[in-house]
Parts: C-alpha cells; sequence; structure tokens
C-alpha cells in the first residue's frame, strides 16, 4: 500500500497520542488509602497497652480546647511572620510567637503547591498526588475520612467563611458558612472584607465550636505583584489586625475551669519570588504555623521555628477537639502542644497515632510486618505496656520517668519512620498500561525512524507492506499471544488496571493495532536487510557526508533529548535551547559566508585552472560583475545581517524574561516594564510593537484582513488600555479599571472575521479553482488571525516577543531559508527549535507555576470552562504554534519548487515530536521512583524530584500540546479544519482544567 | 597539479613530497608539544611559585599567565619556524605596519568574541572583565595563531576557512586546533546550568577549561590526523 509521506506522519502522530495517553493514565498514580469512604470510628480505637489486667484508658482521651478557630491565610509564605516581614507588619503575632502563649513551627507543605490538595492534605492528613491535580476537574465533595467529616460527626458545629472551594469539598458540613469566589483575581480587598464582616458577630456567638477562615487576599496580591511589592505590608497588617480581634475575643471569653480554646495561624502554601506558586521551591513550600492558646507556656523570647510536615497538624487538631485521626492520615502528632499533659498523656495520644498508622500500612502495605517502622512500633507498644503496668503500679521513681521517655523516644522513632514509608508508597503504578502505551509509543517511533529513507525520498511516499503482513501467519501468532497475555494480566493482578477495565473490543483493536505494527516494522526492516546492501553503499557515495548545518541540527536535537535525563537540564531546558539557537544562527552566519564569499572563490578557482588570471584581473572582474547587480550586493549585506540579527532580537528577548529555577529570581526587562513606575515606557513599548506588527503582517494578507487587522490590533491596546496596562496617551493615572469585556469581544470578533475569509480562501482555492496564489493567502490570513489572538493574550511585556517573532521569520525566510535553497527537513527542525525557544521567550518555564491563567479570562465575565482552557492553553503554546503554522505557509510557498516539501516537512515534525516524547516516557518510566519518595531524600532532593515531576507533567502536555499542529501541515485539505485541530489541543489541554480550577485561589 | 607531467615524475614528486611531509610533521609535533607544555607550565609553575594560586579560586591569575604564556611561546616558535608566508618587502616599516595590522586584527577578535559569548547569554554589564578575559584567552588559541601563521591578511584567512582551502599542513592544524578551541569552549557551557555547585561551573571557568582543554587536544590531533591522512591530502600549490 503506497501512501503520502503527510498522511503517514499524521497516523503516526495520532497512535502517538493514543499511545501516550495510555501511558500516562497509568502513570499517574492513585494515593495511598485505605479504603475510599471507610471512616474511622471511635469504637475502633484501641486501648492503652498493658502488660496485666488493670483497668486503663479505653475510651478516647477528652478534647484538649473548646473552640478552635482556624486562620488560613493563602500563600503566606513562613518569612511574612517569621521574617523581617513579620517584624515590621504583624507585630501583634509577632509578639505573641517571641512572647505570648504559643508554638510556631515552620510548616512543610508537599508539591503541589495549589489550595485545593493542600485544604485536602491539612484536612484528611493524606498527601494527594499529581493525580488529584489532574482528576479533580470539578472540585467534587471530598469522599475520604477526614477531620470536618469526623468533627460534625462528633456534633461540633463548625462555620466557615472564605474560599468556596472549601464549600465545595465539605458540601453540608457548616452550620453558617460564606463561600468567596477568587475569580477576579486583581481584587484584593473585596475577598477579604466578604470574610470579614462576619467576624464581629460569629465571634460574640457562642454557637459554634470550630471557625475556620481563610482569607486570598495575599494569594491575589502575590499573583498580581509577587512578593516583594508595596502592596504586602498593608495586607499583612491588615490579616494581624484580625488576628488580634480573634485572640483578645477568645480571651475575653475563657471562664475559669473550662477548657482552653486554640486559634491556629496557617498558610496553605508559600509564594515563589515571582509570586505565584504550584511548584515546590523553597518559599512556595514553607508556610508558618503558629498554635496560640492560654494553655501553652509564654515563651520567653523568638526561638527558630522548627520545621514539621503540614500534614502533621491533622493529628494535632484531632486530639486537640478529641476525635479519631482520620484514616488516610500519614502525619504525626505535634509533641510540643501536649507538654503541659502528663507522660501518661502524652503517650496515649502517641499511641493512638501509631496504632493508625499501623492501621494504614497494613492496608496498604502487603509487607507490613517487615517494615522498620512498624517492628518499632510493635516493640515501643510492649514497652509502653510495661511502663503501664509500673505506673499504675504507683511506681513514682526517678526509674519510671526515665522509662516513659525512652518510651515516648521509641513511639516517635517509630511514627517517623512509618509516615517515611507510607508516603514513600504513595502510588502505585499501573505498569501494564504504561508498558501497553510505551509499546505503542515506541512501535511509531521505529516506523518512523525505519522509513526515514523513503519518506524523505523525492516523491515523499512510501510502501507499506500492510496487506502482506496482515495475511501472515506471524500476524495470528502475534494476536493470539498478545490476547493471551492480557487475559492473564487482568485476572493475576489485584489492583485497579484501566487498560483491563477497557471494553474487550477495544482492547482488540489495540492489540491487532500493536502486532499489525510489529508486523510491518519487521518486514519493512527485513526488507532493507535483503537488498538493502548494494544500495546503501551507492548511496553513501553520492551523498557522502552531511554538511556541518546537518551535522549542527541532528546532534542538537539528539543532545537536547539526552540532556532530558538530568534534572537540571529540565528546569534550565530554556538554556539548552537558546544555546542550541546560538549556535544554529552562527552555523547559518557561516553557511551565508561560505555562499557569498567562497561560492565565488571556488568559481574563481575554477577560472584559476583555465586561464590562470592574475588576481588584479579577478579583482577587475569582480567589479565587472557587481554593478550589474548591485541589488544582489545589497542582497548579500542583508542576507549576511539576518543571522546576527536573530542572534540580537535572542538576546533581548532573553533578557525580557527570566525563566527557569536557578536565575529566575534576577532582574529582567520585563519585571522593570511591569512595575509601576514604568507605565509609561509599557505603554510606548506596547504601541510600538503593536505597530510593527502590523506592517509585519499585513503585506500578504487581502484587503479586508488588512482592515480588520488594524482594528484588531487598535482594539488590543484599548484592551490594555481598560485593563490597566497601559495609558492612552489623554488618559491620567489612577482611573477606573474595568475588566475590558467590550473590548476584547470586538478583538475576538475581528479574529474570527479574519479566520473566516482565510477559511474561505482556502476553501475556494480547494474547490473552485487550484490556485496556489489564492490558497497561500489564505494559509497567511489564518496565521494573521493567529497572530492577532496571539497579541490579545500576550501581556503586554510581551508583546515584543511578537514582534521578534515575526520579523525573524520574515528575514529568515526572504534571505536565509529561499535564498540559501534548504530543504524541507532542514526548514522543519530550525522551525521546530525556534518554536521551542519562543516558548521559553515568553516566560514559560516546565514549572506549572509560570502558566499564565489571566490568559483564560480575556473577554470573559465569569469563569466558562472551555474557552478559558483554550485561551490559557493557546497563550501559554502561542510560541511554538506560530512557527508550526509559519512552517505551514513557508512549505505551502515552497511548494512550486519541491512538491514533497509539505510531506518531508510533516514527517521531520512527526519524527522530531515522537522522538522526545518516546524519550521522556522511556524516563519518567525509570525515574518514577524518584518522583514520589518525598520524605526520604533530603529536602533539596526531594524539591528537585518533585520538580521533575513537574517538568514531566508540562512535558508530556507540551509534546501534546503542539503536536495535533502537525495534522494542520499534514494533507492540505486539513487547513479548513483549523479549528477541529484546536480543538485537540485544548482537550489535551484538559489538564489545565484543574489549574484553573485550583487557582481560582 | 597540472596533469602534464609524465607518471613517473609524478611519483617522484610525490615520493619527495610525502617526505618533506613527513619532516613538516615532525616539526609540527615538536611545536604543539611546546605549546602544549607551555599550558601545563603555566598551569604548575604560579601554583609552585605563588601562595594561594589555584585554577578555580584565582581564576582570572591563571587565565592571564597562561595567555601571556601561550601567546610568548606561539609567537617565538613561528618565528623561529618561519612558517608565516614571505613577504616580498622586508623593510622595518613594513614589518611595523604588519605587527600593528596583526595587534588590531587581535583585538578585532577579541571584541568580537566578547560579543558573541554576549549574544550567546553572558551577562552584558556584571562579570564583564571574566567575559572578556575569556574572550581574550579564545583569541589567543585561535587568532593569534592565525596572524603567526598566515599574517594579517584577510583573503588568505577566508581562504583557510572554507573548505577544502588548505594549502599546506599548517592550514589544516590551524583548523583542527581552532575548530577544537572553539568546540570545548562551546562543550564548557554545558554544565553551567546543572546545580551541582562545583567551583568550576562558576562563570567563566567551565568555558575556559573547555576551550583549554580542547585546544590541547586539537595540539595533538591535528598532527597525528594529518599523519593519518597524509596520502590524501594534497595541497596545491600556492
Amino acid at each position: 500500500m503506497r501512501i503520502r509521506s503527510s498522511v503517514f506522519a499524521s497516523f503516526c502522530l495520532i497512535m502517538e497520542v493514543f499511545g501516550i495517553a495510555l501511558f500516562l493514565r497509568g502513570y499517574f498514580p492513585l494515593p495511598v488509602k485505605s479504603s475510599v469512604s471507610a471512616k474511622s470510628k471511635v469504637a475502633d480505637l484501641p486501648t492503652e497497652p498493658l502488660a496485666g489486667n488493670v483497668a486503663n484508658w479505653t475510651k478516647i482521651p477528652p478534647p484538649l480546647f473548646k473552640r478552635v478557630v482556624i486562620v488560613l491565610i493563602d500563600a503566606l509564605r513562613e518569612d511574612f511572620v517569621f521574617g523581617p516581614k513579620g517584624k515590621q507588619f504583624m507585630p501583634y503575632t509577632r509578639h505573641l510567637v517571641e512572647r505570648g502563649p504559643s508554638h510556631s513551627f515552620v510548616a512543610k507543605a508537599r508539591a503541589p503547591t495549589v489550595t485545593m490538595p493542600r485544604i485536602k492534605a491539612l484536612m484528611t492528613g493524606s498527601i494527594p498526588g499529581f493525580i488529584d491535580v489532574v482528576m479533580n476537574l470539578n472540585s467534587p465533595a471530598l469522599l475520604e475520612d477526614n477531620l470536618m467529616w469526623q468533627a460534625k460527626n462528633a456534633g461540633k458545629k463548625m462555620v466557615f467563611y472564605g474560599d468556596d472551594t472549601w464549600l465545595r469539598l465539605f458540601p453540608k458540613h457548616f452550620i453558617e458558612q460564606d463561600g468567596t469566589t477568587s475569580f477576579f483575581v486583581s481584587d484584593y480587598t473585596e475577598v477579604d472584607n466578604n470574610v470579614t464582616r462576619h467576624l464581629d458577630t460569629t465571634l460574640e456567638r457562642d454557637d459554634w465550636d470550630i471557625l475556620i477562615l481563610h482569607y486570598l487576599g495575599l494569594d491575589h496580591i502575590g499573583h498580581l505583584t509577587g512578593p516583594h511589592s508595596s502592596l504586602i505590608g498593608p495586607k499583612l497588617t491588615e490579616m494581624d489586625d484580625i488576628l488580634k480581634k480573634i485572640h483578645t475575643s477568645l480571651m475575653s471569653k475563657e471562664e475559669e475551669g473550662s477548657l482552653p480554646n486554640l486559634l491556629v495561624l496557617c498558610g496553605d502554601h508559600g509564594m515563589s519570588e515571582t509570586g505565584s506558586h504550584g511548584g515546590s521551591s523553597e518559599p512556595e513550600l514553607n508556610t508558618p504555623l503558629v498554635l496560640i492558646s492560654p494553655a501553652f507556656k509564654r515563651k520567653v523570647a523568638f526561638e527558630i521555628p522548627e520545621t514539621v510536615e503540614q500534614v502533621d497538624l491533622t493529628p494535632t487538631l484531632s486530639f486537640g477537639l478529641g476525635l479519631p485521626i482520620s484514616k488516610n492520615n500519614v502525619g504525626r502528632l505535634i509533641l510540643p502542644v501536649l507538654e503541659d499533659n502528663s507522660l501518661r498523656e502524652q503517650l496515649r495520644f502517641l499511641h493512638l497515632n501509631g496504632f493508625q498508622l499501623s492501621r494504614l500500612m497494613r492496608d496498604s502495605t502487603p509487607a507490613y510486618e517487615k517494615d522498620t517502622g512498624y517492628e518499632q512500633f510493635r516493640i515501643a507498644e510492649r514497652s509502653h505496656g510495661n511502663w503501664m503496668k509500673l505506673y499504675l503500679e504507683g511506681n513514682t521513681s526517678e526509674v519510671l520517668s526515665n522509662m516513659g521517655k525512652k518510651v515516648l523516644k521509641q513511639y516517635l522513632d517509630a511514627l517517623k519512620s512509618m509516615s517515611l514509608s507510607l508516603s514513600k508508597q504513595l502510588g502505585k503504578y499501573d505498569m501494564y498500561s504504561m508498558i501497553v502505551g510505551t509499546v505503542i509509543v515506541l512501535q511509531v517511533l521505529f516506523l518512523l525512524l525505519v522509513s526515514v529513507a523513503d519518506a524523505l525520498s523525492s516523491s515523499a511516499e512510501l510502501d507499506l507492506p500492510l496487506s502482506s503482513s496482515l495475511c501472515s501467519l506471524p500476524f495470528y501468532l502475534l494476536c493470539l499471544m498478545f490476547s493471551g497475555v492480557h487475559v492473564m494480566v487482568c485476572t493475576s493482578t489485584e489492583s485497579s488496571c484501566y487498560f483491563c477495565s477497557l471494553s474487550w473490543a477495544l482492547v482488540f483493536a489495540v492489540i491487532v493495532f500493536v502486532s499489525a505494527l510489529l508486523c510491518v516494522i519487521l518486514s519493512i526492516m527485513g526488507r532493507k536487510l535483503s537488498w538493502g546492501r548494494p544500495q546503501t553503499k551507492s548511496e553513501s557515495s553520492s551523498d557522502s557526508g552531511f554538511s556541518e548545518l546537518d551535522i549542527l541540527l541532528l546532534t542538537g536535537t539528539l543532545g537536547h533529548v539526552l540532556s532530558l535525563a538530568a534534572s537540571s537540564f529540565i528546569e534550565e531546558e530554556h538554556q539548552t535551547w537558546y544555546f542550541l539557537l546560538n549556535t544554529l544562527c552562527l552555523a547559518v552566519f557561516q553557511d551565508v559566508c561560505r555562499k557569498y564569499f567562497s561560492e565565488k572563490r571556488s568559481y574563481k578557482d575554477l577560472e584559476d585552472s583555465l586561464y590562470q588570471p592574475s588576481k588584479d584581473e579577478l579583482l577587475t572582474s569582480d567589479y565587472t560583475s557587481k554593478p550589474s547587480s548591485t541589488s544582489a550586493g545589497y542582497e548579500k549585506w542583508l542576507a549576511l545581517a539576518t543571522p546576527l540579527v536573530t542572534l540580537a532580537c535572542c538576546r533581548i528577548l532573553r533578557s525580557l524574561n527570566q525563566t527557569g529555577v536557578q536565575w529566575a529570581h534576577l532582574p529582567d526587562f520585563g519585571h522593570w516594564l511591569n512595575s509601576s513606575e514604568h507605565h509609561t515606557e509599557l505603554s510606548l513599548l506596547a504601541a510600538t510593537s503593536l505597530v510593527l506588527i502590523f506592517f509585519l503582517v499585513q503585506r500578504r494578507c487581502s484587503m479586508v484582513s488588512k482592515i480588520a487587522l488594524g482594528l484588531g490590533l487598535l482594539g488590543v491596546y484599548s484592551y490594555r488600555a481598560a485593563v490597566g496596562n497601559v495609558l492612552f496617551p489623554w488618559q491620567q493615572e489612577g482611573r477606573a479599571i474595568s475588566k475590558g469585556i467590550v473590548e476584547a469581544r470586538f478583538v475576538y470578533i475581528f479574529v474570527l472575521g479574519i479566520l473566516f475569509t482565510g477559511a474561505k480562501d482556502l476553501l475556494k482555492s480547494q474547490v473552485i479553482t487550484s490556485d496556489t496564489k489564492t490558497k497561500s493567502r489564505g494559509l497567511w490570513e489564518v496565521y494573521s488571525g493567529v497572530v492577532l489572538l496571539a497579541a490579545l493574550l500576550f501581556r503586554p511585556h510581551n508583546l515584543p516577543v511578537l514582534v521578534f517573532c515575526l520579523l525573524i521569520q520574515t528575514i529568515m525566510t526572504r534571505f536565509i531559508w529561499k535564498g540559501l535553497q534548504y530543504d524541507a527537513a532542514q526548514t522543519t527542525i530550525m522551525h521546530y527549535w525556534f518554536g521551542q525557544a519562543f516558548f521559553y521567550f515568553q516566560g514559560n518555564s516546565n514549572n506549572i507555576a509560570t502558566v499564565d491563567i489571566s490568559a483564560g479570562f480575556v473577554g470573559l465575565e465569569n469563569y466558562v470552562e472551555i474557552p478559558a482552557i483554550f485561551l490559557t492553553a493557546f497563550s501559554t503554546y502561542a510560541g511554538p504554534l506560530l512557527w508550526a503554522s509559519h512552517l505551514v505557509c513557508y512549505l505551502n510557498s515552497e511548494t512550486d519548487r519541491s512538491s514533497a516539501a509539505m510531506g518531508h516537512g510533516c514527517y521531520c515534525f512527526a519524527l522530531l515530536r515522537s522522538i522526545p516524547a518516546a524519550v521522556y516516557i522511556i524516563l519518567a518510566t525509570s525515574l518514577r521512583y524518584h518522583l514520589f519518595v518525598w520524605s526520604v531524600f533530603s529536602p533539596k532532593l526531594l524539591l528537585r524530584d518533585a520538580y521533575v515531576c513537574d517538568s514531566f507533567y508540562l512535558h508530556f502536555l507540551h509534546c501534546y500540546g503542539s503536536k495535533p499542529l502537525c495534522l494542520v501541515i499534514g494533507p492540505s485539505k486539513a487547513k479548513q479544519s483549523f479549528f477541529h485541530i484546536l480543538a485537540i489541543t485544548w482537550n489535551k489541554a484538559v489538564y489545565y482544567v484543574d489549574f484553573n480550577v485550583l487557582n481560582k485561589t | 597539479m597540472e596533469p602534464t607531467t609524465t607518471p613517473v615524475s609524478a611519483t617522484q614528486q610525490v615520493k619527495e613530497k610525502v617526505t618533506m611531509k613527513d619532516i613538516e610533521i615532525k616539526g609540527m609535533v615538536s611545536a604543539h608539544c611546546i605549546i602544549a607544555v607551555s599550558i601545563v607550565m603555566a598551569t604548575i609553575v604560579p601554583a609552585v611559585l605563588l601562595d594561594d594560586f589555584s585554577v578555580y579560586g584565582t581564576h582570572l591569575v591563571w587565565l592571564y599567565i597562561c595567555t601571556a604564556g601561550v601567546a610568548a611561546v606561539n609567537i617565538a616558535i613561528y618565528t623561529v619556524l618561519g612558517v608565516s608566508p614571505p613577504t616580498k618587502k622586508n623593510t622595518l616599516s613594513h614589518k611595523v605596519t604588519k605587527v600593528s595590522k596583526s595587534c588590531l586584527y587581535f583585538m578585532f577578535s577579541c571584541l568580537l568574541f566578547h560579543g558573541i559569548i554576549v549574544l550567546y547569554g553572558a551577562p552584558l554589564l556584571e562579570s564583564a572583565s571574566e567575559t572578556f578575559s575569556f574572550a581574550v584567552l579564545l583569541s589567543t588559541f585561535t587568532t593569534l595563531r592565525c596572524l603567526c601563521i598566515l599574517g594579517p591578511n584577510g583573503q588568505a584567512w577566508i581562504r583557510v576557512f572554507s573548505r577544502n582551502g588548505a594549502m599546506s599542513i599548517w592550514d589544516t592544524s590551524l583548523q583542527i586546533t581552532t575548530a577544537s578551541s572553539v568546540i570545548g569552549a562551546w562543550l564548557g557551557a554545558f554544565p553551567i546550568p546543572l546545580d551541582w555547585e562545583r567551583p568550576w561551573q562558576v562563570w567563566p571557568i567551565s568555558c575556559t577549561l573547555g576551550a583549554t582543554l580542547g585546544f590541547v587536544a586539537g595540539l595533538f590531533i591535528a598532527p597525528l590526523w594529518i599523519h593519518w591522512h597524509r596520502k590524501q591530502l594534497t595541497y596545491k600549490s600556492k
């Protein structure tokens, strides 16, 4: 069966997307749970261990506190309380921390540092995995055992004000509630006032036991202006006043004889140096935890707070309220809270905590009895029993207290190692689905690699021996074998397996496909080997060797793929791309030099051998040839300047946005522009950029689209002015800021209009006349529609990225790709490199935190899921997308030079996409145990691993996101279905939803 | 070569050439060895003489000593060997213009390298002196040798660095050492983003070390490669 390269490539990509989807489904493990809906019951609690048979404590210990107020401040960083900022802006809290009856800790959150998983962690005590980020699109009610459920069950009355995520997680748990939505990040006063307005009345009442306040303002300020902005100080002072109010009110309610009250101040996650969160850098992970109660001893001086895990708060609060610990808790009791209680009580609490952990361990690990933590717990339990016996006998000697301390230490050690090993096996991987996915991806890769020579031949067609392999015996044998394996695997595993749960027809289709692919690959390879030898010889003699540029392109692509094995290279991937891009420009420069200097030389050499003229004669002949083509000389210098201009552009863009991890905090041009003093500069820059965009794009458009583009770009500026990013010259600073809905929708209309004209032209060229000119104009119009949309969604300081992108494309097309006659494969790889580099030039990185979610709200009144996802995904991947669409335009205009250009480009793109995808999959599989072993590694390593996870996650997204684009390049008919392709992109970007939902905070 | 000579004389000529080449290769080996030794000495001698000298700690000192050493040895060797193209006029004024022109070329190449390094992402203002020192080192490894062997002659440079443009084994060695030092510097940039926090990851140490190692490797590779390919290498006579 002969098929075209482009069709073949599209087919491969579709299969690969399927393989990756299967792999991802298996890769993101479900967190450890003894069972989802089971809840701890009071009746299940163990009695106090005792060696003997004297009566002892069998019930749950009584509560330690009467009322608990939890003040959760979103994105409260540890140094906002314990650092110099706290000293300056939170004097009351600092006073309590330093001199008051309080305990302070640094609570370490786990990645992903977004609000919903953190709330879940705080309330269940378990560690939500990355799957929770992915799966919780609609934030369904929390079914797991949790503190809120236990409290409700015990008849505690709860009141909640703040982020409505809580209301969705815990519906019908609160006797009184008021949720604030955090849709508009730019609002940082109203959200908090909506919480505080209830405070006075609630504090006066006596009908509640637990009050939870979740303040969002600080997080919004962080997203808007970062942790060092001038808005942070007043916000912290506001929070301090609120704490003061609550604390004095609680103090006044304190009665003799009754239990004391507890005030908890905590943060759900921190804030990175740029003000966002989601990753796992130290400032994002470290949150303060301050427990204030008259039951505690007064502090004498400020001590450096101890570090605890964020989940440790769960068992501590459970005991504080006299509730059973929730079932899936992996946290450990914070012992200093109990410092005033008797040793017997302390041991009792530790025993309960240990018992719960050992239960969880028993339920989740098969070989739990061999675990050191479990053994330690058994030993501690025994010595606890012995101690109890002595204690109940009335022994009060020194020996007893020493022994008690020993038991305490044993318990603490046991808790620690059990907690560690529980979080270690946080996830089980669905290996079978992963393997099937990997096999499909690898097969596609092999198929692509095996057919390189055919697909890149001048006919751009390849011969797939499909029918012969479908009728062969090995095919049926393989089918049978795979079915057997499938049945065996699915019947033998106890754990749930996604691939097994699929319907039979689908599974069978996959099996048939896999075996067919295997047969095809084998037969192609066999054919290559059998009559490949003489051919390869002739080939090697005919086109001997690659040029330097080819070598660079190949080694660069492969080297980049290999570099992803090191986590630092993933973190700093932008450096790799910038570096490669610079080298590429220099290599192109060398090529240009060679063309314009030594081509003449070789020509001269030819002349040399013929006439042997003297140098002077040559010079004169040079002179005589020059005047005849002054434009050629002009062209030559422009061509020489092109790579240098590109280099300069890249250098400027590089300093526009600092990304990555190690150097992300360095000041960059983008921050300078965004600071409030530089409004005028930003406005000027945005205006010039928009004008330049117009001039760069308009030249190949029809008149209608030209006008639409111009108006659209005007609309972009007025949108930015309405939102308050830029200024009109006649406007004064400090006027009202709107959401700019009208302006944004105005632009959307023009975007749609331009896309429509483009689609119309394409259709016309396809149906009525097969006119290449109309077709390329249509393509260019679609492209300019994409550019306009990008201009709207990009933040104003990023508009130069768009300008430089267009500039580089224009000059490179004009002088390099056309001038130097690079073939389609080379051009495709160059486009791919540029696209990757521009992804980072935009300020993105392999970290979730750098995704600019504000793009999802442009022109929307409310949060509407699908458009928001689409817009966010579009603005994130705008760089690669623009380059890919430009590649389509370019290759289409090249078809007259070589008809196979489109096929070659498409094929190369597929190959370029599938090599990293396959390598990432293998890397992710081999590193899977590193990713989630949170507590075993030192904090630094932990940080890195979490990061790897992050970036892998985004990598998958990434290869996903821009892959369907190749379909655009693919069959030229598919061009009208641009929308369809974008639909696929946004389907893939479903992973962003969680992010959007979570980041409503 | 014009194929007008008889086969016998052609083989004789080839033989003569091969012996000539062998002598030249030997000369090159010794010259390259001296240059390599000078680099080693530039590392060892200051370590013995100076207190608290280390390649990482006082990197710039090492860099300057190394640069100066290599430059001096190069100039000395190539003046002694007389590889540079014979000039028609041997007057003092001509020599002076040649030397001053060479200095100008050298300065220019330093600035060019500096520019390229900045384009590659080196900080623009901070640590500009380090960047410039690195540029000087690279120029010493590449431009200075070109100046010594080819003289300040732009045409000759273009010839040598275009494909199949080498006219003597010195040209080939120039191509190899230049390429290897540049590639060494290029590869030296890769460890910088790794967060191993080693002393040699500080800018520009890994790059300078890469360039130096590449240069030394080039010095050894060049004669070996020429020796290996001496049959295939036929140079056009000037």
